[in-house]
């Protein structure tokens, strides 16, 4: 008896492929696990407006770039402009361009954003230590008193950023730190001051998300470099950390929005909150991720949805073996079942059945005629299957007729296989009597019915279809069911009597 | 209870599908040896070449306009059998026992005419008994004079003898008996009556009808363990030369008593169902086991039968 070893290491090797391209495909691509599920997507609109002056005119300005946030859809319009959007390591940015233009101008960007869940600001690369920013004389002392003053109440360069932001907000500030503050914005001041101690800051703009709000802002926060990540601290009201809701528009350290050829520069946000299909939207961030490269998302609509149908086969396929081979159940025809539950699919359930029960009862009367004949195998095949045909489109007409709509998916049912069944039920008939066709062809219903119930759901359609690592798992189901050799449940009654009890 | 407990089955070594299918059928019987047992026609003549014996061929037909010679080849007899060459499950086999100016009957009585005959025939031809429809060749066979031995067991029909041969050793039997729910069939399934026969002596030892243990027969109300086939060396010894003719390990022979000839070979089966232990009212694993884990298999027919009516008879614990 030669070694069972590698097949259970094939076995073993199916599954936990299967398994873990599932996984993968349900954690790395965000592919909901179940079908239906919903997600909040943003729908932002930024709206630059300036004054051209006549001449040729240059908007740069900044996309959003924020680990929280994945870009699902963008697009920028702005008629007569040329636009290119460029990459480095500043971030992303739109660029317009015009030969000339006058008069107020209009340009728009809308991004279609989706949460990603990840709330922190990991550094891909330690920053360099900040040049430390030059006082003017008049502010030197006073901001070389309060840093220190700062300085020695704190521990790390995150407990200095804190300490600072709580200084520079108080409600009772300190001479010094009024004096600074008549000269310098908050923000910009705050980073001065870290700089000064050598501590990686930098201000960030950020937009609050808020349902159906119209003409925000952008608003500035600092965020601080410690170990490995950026903290966001709100330099206005002195609170560190990230609020749910914000939308980090701009790190680049620099202005969002720079105009060559213009002037009175503005840019207004609107948004709007949606709710979209989880699945829809992995669909399409693996567009934008070129993650769709050979995958079944690809094809076109329709070999799509063919597709759906015939993955849906090896769920049929594991149900026949797994009724035949562990539960014992009689079909007529080997998978014939699972070729009746395709079309229950097509038609509904009760519809299939009465459908399947009045073709084959007609088809087995005009069969028991066509036996008389004494016709070669060959011909009398051919004849049931035109009688079939000739059948449905009875079934067909008279339901269109009679206004029932479920009639008319009776055509979805494979006629050579009725013809086939009525012709080994009928011969079953003959030689074994009724109540043998009755064993087989409700054997056969059943396991057709169970295959349906299984193919049906939902959720075996979700994940037959977007998670294909599934069919490795069948495969080693299958394979194993192959190797098994114990009793089949039905066996356990049969042999009841040689049990000895 | 209507199931038994795994366990208590596998205690009492019954055979299920799965084991037979993977554990026997697939590792003893090689795919290429299949044609000599599924072919009736190919077994014949290999029976024939072997010394065993076998009902009388009277001819073949293989082609439909052959089918006019028929009233020819049975010239002169007093009845005939016409098989399709790969029926299985005794389909399409069409018994007359009188044949009368031309004129045919069936053991009831009732007439066959010779179209219907031909009809008969010409189904054979175009496949309706085979597996998978093919094209087949029905074979015409002397009448077997059944052994009287057996008379008031059986209803209307052939009674026969099925014997398990694993690697040439015949390990459990059964004598299957047709009743009137059968209709004349020795097919368990269809109401047959099956009698486990002790391999040591021939003597009936339990029966059942519909997997069920009766004692006594359900038509004719003789018991049924009072059995004793007779020949039953004969038959253990043709069971047993089947093996070195079909080179097929697991192995079903069925086979007639003639009341002249003595035992005849009817056919060999590849895939023998698992009803014959029933019939015994014990599992057959404990006998395949028993072969398997033998040393020395390289026996003549006489050691292996020998060996088999020692150790796998009733009294024996295999």
């Amino acid at each position: 008896m030669h070694s069972r070893k590698p097949f259970y290491l094939l076995v073993a090797l199916l599954f936990i492929s299967g398994l873990a391209a599932s996984i993968y495909r349900g954690i790395e691509h965000n592919v909901p696990f179940l079908p239906g599920k919903q997600v909040q997507s943003w729908a932002v609109d930024a709206k630059v407006r300036f004054q051209a002056t006549g001449e040729s005119a240059e908007v740069s300005f900044s996309l959003p770039e924020d680990p929280a946030y994945e870009v699902l859809v963008e697009n920028a319009t702005s008629p007569g402009y040329g636009l290119s959007i460029t990459s480095d390591e500043e971030g992303r940015r739109a660029v317009w361009s015009i030969r000339e233009a006058a008069g107020q101008q209009d340009l728009y960007y809308k991004v279609t954003l989706i949460p990603t869940g990840v709330k922190q600001i990991a550094a891909s690369e330690e920053p360099q230590t900040p040049e430390p920013y030059n006082w003017p004389a008049t502010e030197k002392a006073a901001a070389e008193q309060a840093i220190e003053e700062v300085w020695s109440r704190s521990a790390t360069n995150l407990s200095f950023a804190q300490q600072l932001n709580k200084a520079l907000t108080a409600a009772e500030r300190s001479q010094n730190i009024e004096l600074l503050l008549s000269s310098n914005r908050p923000a910009r001041l705050f980073v001065r001051m870290l700089n000064s101690k050598g501590v990686p800051a930098q201000t960030v703009s950020g937009l609050f998300l808020e349902d159906q709000r119209r003409r925000q802002q952008l608003v500035t926060f600092v965020e601080v470099y410690h170990d490995g990540q950026w903290h966001l601290f709100n330099p206005i009201d002195g609170t560190q950390g990230r609020p749910d809701n914000l939308l980090i528009w701009d790190r680049s350290g620099k202005s969002t929005l720079d105009v060559i050829g213009g002037i009175n520069s503005q840019v207004n946000f609107s948004m709007l909150q949606d709710t979209r299909s989880a699945l829809a939207t992995s669909i399409d961030v693996m567009k934008n991720s070129d993650a769709l490269d050979f995958s079944l998302y690809q094809l076109p609509l329709e070999e799509q949805s063919l597709f759906k149908g015939i993955l849906l086969i090896p769920i049929g396929v594991l149900m026949v073996v797994f009724l035949r081979v562990i539960i014992g159940i009689k079909t007529s025809g080997t998978f014939m079942p699972v070729l009746i539950a395709l079309a229950f699919i097509q038609t509904t359930l009760l519809t299939g059945l009465v459908g399947f029960l009045l073709i084959v009862a007609f088809g087995l009367m005009i069969r028991s005629y066509l036996s008389q004949l004494n016709l070669l195998l060959i011909s009398r095949i051919s004849a049931v299957i035109i009688v079939v045909i000739g059948i449905i489109g009875l079934f067909t007409l008279l339901s269109y007729k009679f206004g029932l709509s479920e009639g008319l998916t009776i055509t979805f049912f494979p006629m050579i296989i009725l013809a086939w069944t009525i012709e080994r039920m009928s011969i079953l008939w003959e030689e074994e009597g009724a109540k043998e066709v009755f064993v087989q062809g409700g054997g056969s219903l059943f396991v057709a019915t169970l295959a349906y119930m299984a193919m049906s759901a939902t959720w075996i359609q979700h994940w037959v279809f977007n998670f294909l690592g599934i069919h490795l798992v069948i495969l080693a189901m299958v394979l194993l069911m192959g190797q098994y050799t114990g009793y089949k449940l039905l066996e356990l009654r049969r042999f009841k009597p040689l049990a000895g009890e | 209870m209507m199931f038994a407990r795994p366990r208590a089955l596998a205690s009492q070594g019954v055979l299920g599908m799965n084991k037979r299918n993977i554990d026997f059928i697939g590792r003893y019987n090689p795919r290429k040896y299949y044609k000599r047992v599924d072919d009736k026609l190919t077994t014949k003549q290999l029976a024939l070449a072997n010394d065993i014996a076998v009902p009388d061929l009277i001819g073949t037909v293989s082609e439909q306009h052959e089918i006019a010679h028929i009233p020819e080849m049975v010239n002169n007899r007093t009845g005939f059998v016409i098989k399709p060459s790969q029926g299985s499950g005794g389909k399409g086999i069409l018994v007359i026992t009188k044949v009368e100016n031309g004129r045919y009957y069936k053991p009831n009585g009732n007439e066959v005419t010779p179209s219907e005959v031909d009809r008969h025939v010409s189904n054979v031809l175009s496949g309706l008994f085979s597996l998978g429809g093919n094209p087949d060749v029905a074979i015409v066979e002397g009448l077997i004079e059944f052994d009287p031995v057996f008379d008031g067991y059986s209803y209307e029909g052939v009674p026969d003898i099925r014997l398990i041969v694993f690697k040439g050793f015949p390990i459990m039997g059964m004598l299957r008996l047709s009743t009137a729910a059968s209709d004349g069939k020795a097919n368990l399934h269809q109401g047959a009556v099956g009698v486990g026969v002790d391999i040591g002596t021939g003597k009936g030892l339990h029966a059942v009808q519909f997997d069920q243990p009766i004692d006594f027969h359900p038509d004719t109300n003789k018991k049924l363990i009072d059995i004793a086939v007779p020949h039953w060396d004969t038959l253990l010894h043709t069971a047993s030369k089947a093996y070195e003719m079909s080179e097929l390990g697991y192995l079903g022979t069925d086979m007639v008593l003639d009341q002249k000839r003595g035992p005849l070979l009817l056919e060999l089966n590849a895939r023998p169902g698992l009803a014959i232990q029933i019939a015994n009212g014990r599992g057959i694993l404990p006998f395949l086991h028993h072969v398997e884990n033998l040393k020395n298999t390289a026996m003549s027919v006489e050691e292996r039968v020998a060996y088999a009516k020692k150790h796998f008879c009733s009294t024996a614990q295999p």
